[in-house]
């Protein structure tokens, strides 16, 4: 089991699921329509650092978070 | 050194402290920059929200970076609201010649606009609106919804 937590503007609770990868989340969230305005700007970090790649291996216990586009300042 | 307060900064505690900090390193050059909430489109204030964990690394990387420049680097940003005419956010470099400072600095600050992991928020008629228009997606962004 992995969680997905989504940060910033993105109202949405953690969501917990199995994934063995991180093309595995995104089957799950291109489904979710809550997600559709969000998906397409969204940077991904797995244990707090950010990945560029669907195939990131995912263990039990992994973090996934949702970046949002960012305006620090 | 990476500083969150809950609400607005107190700008000359903040600049005097790390002046003072840093007043007998030997740093012939101290820039800091402040910003500031303007009055505009009728907002009450803005609103942050930050995320740490990816905060603190991407500030770890930049002073692995300004090290071997010779600069250290500061940085103080706001949680929560900070009402017309308060600062949200103070970034500054140290070094021991002018030239690294200035060009550190607005590096430094440009990056942070792009990349660090804070939420701006309009704070308007007692509503929290996210600032999506004035946001920058972060390199590498929307990678769940491309076509594999």
């Amino acid at each position: 089991m992995i969680s997905v937590e989504f940060l910033g503007p993105i109202q949405k609770p953690v969501l917990k699921m199995e994934a063995s990868s991180l093309q595995d989340v995104a089957d799950v969230l291109r489904q979710d329509d809550e997600m559709a305005q969000w998906i397409d700007s969204c940077a991904v970090a797995v244990n707090d650092t950010l990945v560029a790649s669907l195939n990131t291996v995912l263990k039990d216990g992994d973090k996934v978070s949702l970046l949002p586009p960012v305006c620090g300042g | 050194m990476l500083e969150l307060h809950d609400g607005a900064l107190n700008v000359p505690e903040i600049l005097t402290r790390w002046y003072t900090c840093e007043s007998t390193s030997n740093y012939g050059a101290y820039i800091p920059f402040v910003g500031t909430v303007r009055d505009e489109d009728g907002i009450e204030g803005l609103s942050f929200d930050v995320y740490e964990p990816i905060l603190n690394s991407w500030f770890d990387a930049w002073v692995a970076k300004a090290e071997p420049l010779g600069a250290i680097l500061k940085m103080a940003h706001s949680r929560g609201d900070v009402l017309v005419h308060e600062s949200s956010y103070i970034a500054a470099v140290f070094s021991p010649k002018r030239r690294v400072a200035l060009e550190t600095i607005e590096q430094f600050v440009e990056d942070f606009k792009a990349s660090a992991p804070i939420w701006k928020y309009d704070l308007r008629d007692g509503e929290r609106l996210y600032a999506r228009e004035r946001s920058t997606a972060i390199e590498g962004a929307g990678l769940l919804g491309r076509a594999q």
